[in-house]
């Protein structure tokens, strides 16, 4: 399976995320931003950062970047593409992924391990994980406050399109799991064709056991099978 | 215009160092190179008062590639892997701007060490603030904390580890000190030292402005109550421009296009040019004109003091400029020729064609004034404090009371606000005695840790000096590591003050023994004085950054319990030495008596010991025991695993609360498997180590025998509220 990785200025998580595609046997390249051509993929993952230094907005300026024509393109035609935190920030931007990422409503950057449980695992991004399961993964963010209008957040409903939302270790989802103010604990969303996911954890920080925990393999193994 | 008094005073020049101008330049300077002498010769550029004792520390060892007057310190870790790194104080922008002080104090210190080839792997910080009732600290404490954040998770270095504390002294005057720490191949280091003439200079990085204009003189006076107006000397940071500089500088270094690279730090275009020239014995001349600028109609005088951040001065190899241009433009940063090594051992400063100012290199570097201040020396306090004649109070409530301090309370809310995971390689965060952080694709692991004792210091400079390098020493060797070399921050009050000065030379005495008898040479550092405001001086606040290496990561410990029912052995003696101890402080607010002495014969035996232990994989689990001693300790490494511990009276004992709380320097709590109790003790013995077992791991309570028993869990939430409800 083929993988691209893009980075734009101010990108901070694609060496961390190349690192879990290779180790999880992708044939992964690296992309510039200002490459006007796309390699041949399966998966492109936009990684975490602070692209152009989340001057204007998060995400913003990348969103308007040279490659992410041909990220649309690709995503229009079916290919899988993954953002994670930046990543899932400069898709909302794009209109890949509707809604917004919001500043945390605490107002402080939050890095630590929360939980988040799989709402829909009917998707090639999460086939290999349990319904319902609680994961732990690395936060790090200080936009992460998913906000979307009612209309939008009923359609993620009805259509199964919401992938992971905040809870407490035994999957209770309420104000006290939710780190950030997400709109109904929202961590992760699918687009309504399924093959375009944003979310703020960071599942290429949990896979070895050495820094942290394994839960994020399944993310990479079930884009794999 | 002519230069006066009142000129002299706003560049922090004495009369006598003028005079002193005049002869080396055998005319008067103009203002430009006033300025520029000015910016070479403050205190902070020129360690003109610390110089003298500064070359008394040990800089030397096997495990030394650079030692200090590079940009940062270079160590060997076996293989081809080098660490860079270095700390450096940024106290005075922080106090008057605490984001963007705290921000560029970890931009400038990342600049650094990768200047030197290095690619930043972890970053710590030591951040000092006043009372928390005292009106400014709330807004201190958050602003230097989200500027630390912003800057490190912007650029994407973890933050692995620190320490904040709060004392009255600092209330006026806070500490503000960064770490960096970067990984490089041993034959990949570059340094600062000019060669060959005729070369291209070029600046990269930032377009310059007016900011931080004379910053480093700022640095180097005391404040006053109209300090707030140098609001506009503050350097405003980047993260993201510097991310761009360091991936473009990496890039270019790649190959062998450079001869020698400087960041622009304090006194920015003017001090990087020197310091180049200097080492290489070379001339500089630059054409001011060319240099990228931000705002309209800068002078030379401006440009040349500007301490704008995120730029970088490179002399490159002939015919690498094409190539070297076109990494920045990739980065999108300025990149321009800006002038040329000469050989007349002057600097040569041209603004449209026209020469502006030329002042001999040596005058301002080899040839500032060096000082020998008077010091007068501190004898130790003989006051002895009877714990008897106190007010009695519960060991629980003395406990419950630490615990519960600003200074001993949890501070994720502090650490969840930084990256601590960022580049997937920490293995260790904050939390435990030390950081542990993986060499990329590696089995091996470096540990980290900043320390400082300032009541100590204060207390008897020696004693505390010492005891602060043994301290860090101790931290390294709990998680497994080998301590190899230290960085140190020393911030001080005012260096005309024979007290103070005595303070420095008499702390630099203490950490030269120490780092001697340990073999824990120093590699790099800073000098922070004029740390006060209107005559009161902060207490001596030497900061020590030690860097240990971990051969396996595999084998590192952290200071959590690992099972019930395991051994509980206290390593190292205990005299129940309660002076200067939390304990007292926290109980009965007494700050007196003589800190702890530290026994080097018995630090160093009783370190390797432990760390013998720890690579036969005998412990599982050790921590140092520090400030609040014995108990507190403990119930760190109880809180943060939520696993009890219950330690037992031991016999022949005169007062059981000093045991507990005394402050008895060289010691470590150990966890140790039952299984492993025979080799563990015949170790112990074998090496003439001291040892007592104390207790047992258990379930649910934290329990001292006959004293207290009391749930793990109210326990934990003792030591987390503290700041959530500040």
């Amino acid at each position: 399976m083929k993988s691209s990785v893009i980075i734009f200025p101010g990108s901070n998580c694609d060496r961390d995320v190349a690192v879990a595609l290779e180790k999880m046997q992708f044939k992964n390249q690296m992309v510039w931003h200002k490459e006007t051509s796309l390699p041949k993929s399966d998966l492109i993952v936009i990684p975490g950062g602070f692209s152009y230094g989340d001057y204007l907005r998060s995400g913003a300026i990348a969103g308007k970047s040279l490659i992410i024509d041909e990220v649309i393109k690709a995503a229009n035609s079916g290919c899988l593409i993954l953002g994670i935190c930046n990543g899932f920030q400069i898709l909302t931007e794009t209109g890949l992924l509707k809604g917004t990422l919001l500043r945390n409503k605490n107002l402080k950057f939050i890095n630590k391990d929360v939980n988040i449980k799989v709402i829909n695992n009917k998707t090639k991004f999460s086939s290999k994980y349990k319904l319902n399961q609680v994961l732990k993964i690395n936060i790090a963010h200080n936009e992460g406050n998913y906000f979307t209008n009612n209309n939008h957040l009923e359609e993620l409903k009805k259509e199964n399109l919401i992938a992971f939302k905040y809870c407490d270790e035994d999957g209770e989802i309420n104000e006290q799991s939710n780190p950030n103010g997400a709109k109904e604990n929202i961590a992760g969303i699918f687009n309504s064709k399924k093959n375009i996911l944003g979310m703020m954890p960071h599942p290429e920080r949990m896979i070895d056991r050495s820094i942290s925990n394994t839960d994020g393999i399944n993310l990479f193994s079930s884009l794999l099978s | 215009m002519s230069i006066n008094n009142e000129i002299l005073e706003k560049h922090g020049l004495k009369l006598d160092e003028y005079k002193k101008i005049q002869k080396l330049l055998t005319r008067n300077p103009n203002l430009l190179e006033l300025g520029i002498f000015s910016a070479m010769w403050n205190e902070h550029c020129s360690y003109k008062s610390s110089k003298i004792h500064l070359k008394n520390l040990p800089t030397k060892g096997k495990q030394v590639i650079q030692g200090p007057g590079e940009n940062a310190g270079v160590i060997d870790i076996g293989d081809d892997d080098a660490i860079i790194f270095k700390i450096e104080s940024h106290n005075h922008p922080s106090y008057i701007e605490p984001y963007q002080g705290a921000a560029t104090g970890v931009g400038g210190i990342l600049r650094d060490v990768f200047t030197m080839g290095a690619r930043p792997i972890a970053l710590l910080n030591s951040i000092h603030f006043g009372s928390p009732s005292h009106p400014k600290t709330k807004t201190l404490l958050n602003g230097v904390v989200s500027g630390i954040g912003g800057y490190g998770n912007c650029i994407g270095i973890p933050t692995v580890a620190g320490e904040t504390k709060f004392n009255d002294t600092y209330n006026e005057n806070i500490l503000v000190n960064a770490m960096a720490v970067g990984h490089a191949k041993k034959e990949k280091i570059f340094y600062s030292k000019a060669k060959g003439i005729n070369k291209a200079v070029v600046y990269v990085g930032s377009k310059t402005g007016r900011d931080g204009i004379h910053g480093a003189s700022m640095a180097s006076a005391e404040f006053d109550e109209n300090s707030e107006e140098k609001k506009p000397t503050v350097q405003v940071g980047d993260p993201f421009t510097e991310k761009l500089l360091l991936e473009a500088c990496l890039e270019l270094m790649r190959d062998d296009s450079i001869i020698s690279i400087q960041d622009m730090g304090a006194a920015g275009l003017t001090s990087s040019s020197v310091e180049m020239a200097s080492k290489g014995s070379l001339g500089i001349e630059l054409e001011l004109d060319k240099v990228p600028c931000r705002e309209e109609n800068m002078t030379p005088y401006e440009i040349m003091l500007s301490e704008s951040q995120e730029r970088m001065l490179i002399i490159l190899e002939d015919g690498k400029e094409e190539n070297a241009r076109k990494i920045f433009e990739k980065w999108d940063l300025d990149f321009i020729v800006i002038g040329k090594t000469t050989d007349t051992k002057n600097l040569t400063l041209k603004f449209a064609g026209k020469v502006e100012g030329e002042i001999p290199i040596e005058a301002l570097a080899s040839k500032a004034p060096v000082y020998d201040r008077k010091w007068t020396k501190k004898n130790l306090p003989t006051k002895k404090i009877e714990i008897k004649k106190l007010k009695k109070i519960k060991i629980e409530d003395a406990l419950i009371k630490i615990l519960s301090s600003p200074n001993h309370s949890n501070k994720s809310w502090i650490t969840n606000q930084y990256d601590q995971m960022v580049m997937c390689d920490t293995i260790q965060k904050s939390g435990s005695d030390a950081a542990i952080v993986r060499i990329h694709n590696k089995d091996k692991a470096i540990a980290v840790s900043v320390d400082s004792s300032a009541n100590y210091c204060k207390s008897h400079p020696f004693t505390g000096g010492k005891q602060i390098v043994c301290e860090n020493w101790r931290n390294l060797i709990s998680v497994g590591a080998k301590p190899l070399a230290i960085t140190n921050c020393l911030n001080f009050g005012n260096p005309e003050n024979e007290v103070i000065m005595g303070e420095f030379a008499e702390c630099l005495k203490g950490i030269k023994e120490a780092c001697n008898f340990l073999n824990y040479p120093v590699v790099s550092g800073n000098v922070s004085f004029y740390n006060g405001t209107n005559k009161k001086n902060i207490f001596p606040t030497p900061v020590i950054g030690g860097v240990g290496l971990i051969n396996k990561f595999t084998k590192s410990l952290s200071s959590q319990f690992k099972k019930k029912n395991s051994l509980i052995i206290l390593v190292g003696k205990t005299f129940g030495h309660i002076g200067q101890s939390c304990f007292l402080k926290e109980n009965y607010s007494i700050l007196d008596g003589a800190p702890p002495e530290t026994n080097l014969v018995n630090e160093r035996n009783n370190g390797l010991t432990v760390f013998n232990l720890i690579e036969q994989d005998l412990i599982l689990s050790a921590h140092d025991i520090s400030s609040g001693g014995l108990i507190t300790a403990l119930s760190e490494m109880a809180i943060n695993s939520l696993m009890g511990v219950k330690v037992s009276k031991p016999k022949k004992l005169t007062n059981f609360t000093e045991y507990l709380f005394g402050e008895d320097q060289g010691r470590y709590v150990i966890e140790v498997d039952k299984k492993g109790q025979k080799d563990v003790e015949k170790i112990l013995k074998l090496n003439d180590i001291f040892y007592e077992i104390i207790g047992f791991t258990q379930k649910k309570y934290f329990e001292i025998e006959g004293e207290m028993k009391i749930d793990i869990n109210d326990l934990f939430k003792v030591n987390n509220q503290w700041y959530n409800n500040y």
